[in-house]
């Protein structure tokens, strides 16, 4: 029995427009993985039976919402599991229909890949577009495009590289690198787990094949050290009468006791004592390891201040240049305040100025607009009442990134990256 | 240079979990576990230990109590509860039923875990809790499998998971107004097997009704389920003694027991590993129907 696996862990989103196959592809891939369980497939089996479909209807595996089954479409994010001996995989299942965007994006935002459904038949839609260019703002480095459906089009050679030629020319615009194209049928299974046996010109790599090989670990960011103290550890028994201890989990680099520090906002220097997780002492610190820091002098840290090396600092700013995901119901008002919510901080913020919406088709850049409605893509200026610790988000997915939250409805209303 | 960065992926789980009840104690003024002596509940008051160390746990563990319990949960929970230094706040189901603002169920199916729900919500209000941690995770069950990390509950404890809150990277919005509050789920993202495994790594101890032993029990429908005097015995059947344990901990009248000899945790993970049920199917009240989970969700269940 393998305790853990050898690539560890894997998290990815499934993103594409209605019905091109996301809910179906995630269930034929835990169906295939052998993930699902008897009663689990009993269930679907018999509610297939009772929506007069032959055969287990594999999306059903996924939308767990009444609603959902009735209608027959995913509104929100559904997470599932399943492991190989190489890796264990989170995926997060999101909604196509353009009114749950923000579903997507939640999906996206903690994914390291996504896949990209496209259905052969009808080939890139808006949505398609929509969610390649969500993933690539979020700073997803891996994209995998599935051209879905190949039964439907013959499993027909011409069609696939038509497609993949008119996906390429769109994300050549995009900030992502990593592409990998894969002709599969998420009904009949082919090249999802197993390889195909209707398309011999195909010479890549099964689905599953490739998710359990692609390399994540080097996304991390182990070069800046950025420590956001999340809570102070203060025991105040008489064993541990002087102890104080810098919970939080490490953003990025890596620390190791007798590391020279700089805590910020406040610009005072100290040296690690120890870094303990539980009773354990470790020797180094990264992400995204929880911990707690002692250090040797007694200065004053709380949470929301941060803990960096001298000579790598984040920019400390009060005024941010940031693109946002709008996800509030009403278009964003620049008379509104709002909470801004980064790292492990919150503080008061306006959004002094719209520059422009981001046409989502063309990627171009509309000056015109400003108006910023629901899933509406902007790049903004926002002012906070206090100085934030933060990093280009392209440096930097944790210190990069923060919400903004309505502090009349306390919803939240925007996913934000800075820079 | 990096291999020497990889994390195993119960280290990576644990991190955020630890994360998640850090960041509870941060944001909320009176949060709170739910502990109901299972497994799950056991892990999460484990990691929040290590979350605070060496603090005690800044916040109290809370016990539904159904009256239906089987000694060795409470036996164990008492324990814990010394071991730790905690504070415990039990809500009791007998104590719902005695001011009449519940009727008990009656009949062959009759359990309290429905009747929880009030207590729950009772004692929510009472103590004003703005927090509640749960050991649930999404990998239980597919309405729980839209669950977030930080779910939001209305003024009457409604879940309305049509309408949840975007929750983005780990930036956990827990803003609410007064009498309203959160369900925390820090172990959303592992599953039954990283639980097992989690549990023979950190060598935690568990309540002895999970390995097993010998008990007196009954069939019904297909299920085993443990004798006691709160179990109302159908025509035609007859107490036999099982080996048996359980896969998950709940009201004693409708938690199943499977037969087993795993008697270590090495047997039951290579158990669990193989078992190809659900935990959950277990359960006569998730039978109810396909959508039963979801609606005693909406209503405030755990
Ligand atoms: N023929 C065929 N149908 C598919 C394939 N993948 C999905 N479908 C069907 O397309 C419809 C939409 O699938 P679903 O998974 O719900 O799409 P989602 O909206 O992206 O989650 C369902 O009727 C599926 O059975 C495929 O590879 N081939
Ligand atoms: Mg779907």
């Amino acid at each position: 029995m393998s305790e853990t696996t050898t690539n560890g862990l894997l998290r990815f989103t499934t993103a594409g427009s209605v019905d091109d196959g996301k809910s179906t592809l995630i269930g034929r891939l835990l169906y295939d993985s052998k993930s699902i369980f008897e009663d689990q497939l009993e269930a679907i089996k018999e509610a297939s039976t009772q929506k007069g479909i032959n055969g287990p209807d594999l999306s059903l595996l996924t939308d767990g919402l009444r609603a959902e089954r009735e209608q027959g479409i995913t509104i929100d994010v559904a997470y599932r599991y399943f492991a190989t001996p190489r890796r264990k995989f989170i995926i997060a299942d999101t909604p196509g229909h353009i009114q749950y965007t923000r579903n997507m994006v939640t999906g996206a935002s903690t994914a390291d890949l996504a896949i990209i459904l496209i259905d052969a038949r009808h080939g890139l839609l808006e949505q398609t577009n929509r969610h390649s260019f969500i993933a690539s703002l979020l700073g997803l480095r891996h994209l995998v495009v599935c051209v879905n459906k190949m039964d439907l089009v013959d499993f027909d050679e011409a069609r696939y590289r038509e497609i993949v030629q008119e996906y390429k020319s769109f994300s050549s615009r995009l900030d992502i690198t990593d592409i990998t194209f894969i002709p599969i049928s998420a009904l009949l299974g082919d090249n999802v787990v197993d390889k195909s046996k209707n398309m011999s010109w195909y010479g890549g790599s099964t689905l599953l094949h490739h998710l359990e090989n692609v390399h994540v670990g080097s996304d991390r960011n182990l070069q800046d050290c950025r420590f956001p103290i999340q809570y102070v550890v203060r025991p105040q028994t008489d064993e541990h009468r002087d102890f104080r201890g810098y919970a939080g989990r490490i953003a990025s680099g890596v620390f190791k006791p007798g590391d020279k520090i700089l805590a910020l906002p406040s610009g005072k220097e100290s040296t690690i004592k120890e870094i303990t997780l539980g009773d354990e002492k470790l020797e180094k610190a990264f992400p995204p390891l929880s911990v707690t820091m002692t250090i040797e002098d007694d200065i004053d840290i709380s949470r929301g201040d941060m803990l960096v090396r001298m000579n790598n600092q984040p920019d400390v700013v009060t005024l941010l240049d940031a693109k946002i995901c709008w996800l509030g119901e009403k278009p964003l008002n620049t008379s509104s305040r709002f909470i801004l919510r980064h790292l492990t901080n919150e503080v008061p913020a306006k959004v002094t100025e719209i520059l422009y919406c981001i046409d989502i088709n063309t990627l171009h850049r509309n000056e015109e607009n400003t108006m910023v409605s629901t899933n509406d893509i902007a790049r903004i200026k926002i002012k906070t009442a206090s100085p934030v610790l933060t990093d280009s988000y392209r440096k930097n997915r944790t210190t990069g990134a923060f919400i903004l939250v309505d502090p009349s409805t306390h919803l939240t209303v925007a996913a934000g990256v800075v820079g | 240079m990096t291999e020497l960065y990889n994390l195993d992926h119960l280290t990576e789980l644990e991190a955020e979990s630890i994360f998640v009840i850090r960041e509870v104690a941060a944001q909320f003024d009176r949060p709170a576990i739910l502990f109901s002596g299972g497994k799950d509940s056991i892990v999460v008051t484990h990691i929040a230990k290590k979350a605070f160390a060496p603090a005690r746990i800044p916040m109290p563990l809370v016990h539904i109590d159904t009256g239906h319990n089987f000694l060795e949960t409470i036996a164990f929970r008492d324990n814990l509860i010394q071991d730790m230094g905690v504070n415990l706040i039990v809500g009791s189901v007998q104590d719902t039923i005695n001011q009449g603002k519940v009727q008990e169920e009656t009949g062959n199916n009759a359990s309290r875990n429905k009747l929880q729900t009030t207590t729950l919500i009772d004692t929510i209000e009472e103590n004003r809790f703005d927090a509640c941690v749960g050991g649930a995770r999404r990998d239980e069950e597919k309405s729980r499998a839209k669950e977030r990390f930080f779910s939001h509950r209305d003024d009457f404890s409604q879940w309305d998971p049509k309408n949840q809150r975007p929750e983005l990277w780990n930036l956990f919005n827990g803003m609410h107004a007064p009498g309203e509050h959160f369900r925390v789920f820090p172990l959303n993202n592992w599953t039954e097997l990283d639980v097992w495994n989690y549990i023979l790594k950190e060598k935690i101890e568990l309540p002895s009704l999970y390995f097993s032993h010998e008990r007196e029990c009954i069939r019904r429908e297909g299920q085993i389920l443990a004798m006691s005097e709160f179990l109302n015995l159908r025509e035609g059947e007859k107490p036999e003694m099982i080996r048996i344990r359980f896969r998950t901990l709940g009201d004693l009248t409708i938690t199943g027991a499977f037969e087993s000899e795993a008697d270590t945790l090495e047997k039951i993970i290579e158990e669990v590993a193989a078992t190809r049920i659900t935990e959950r199917g277990g359960r006569m009240d998730d039978k109810r129907s396909s959508s039963a989970m979801e609606d005693r969700k909406k209503d405030g269940y755990f």
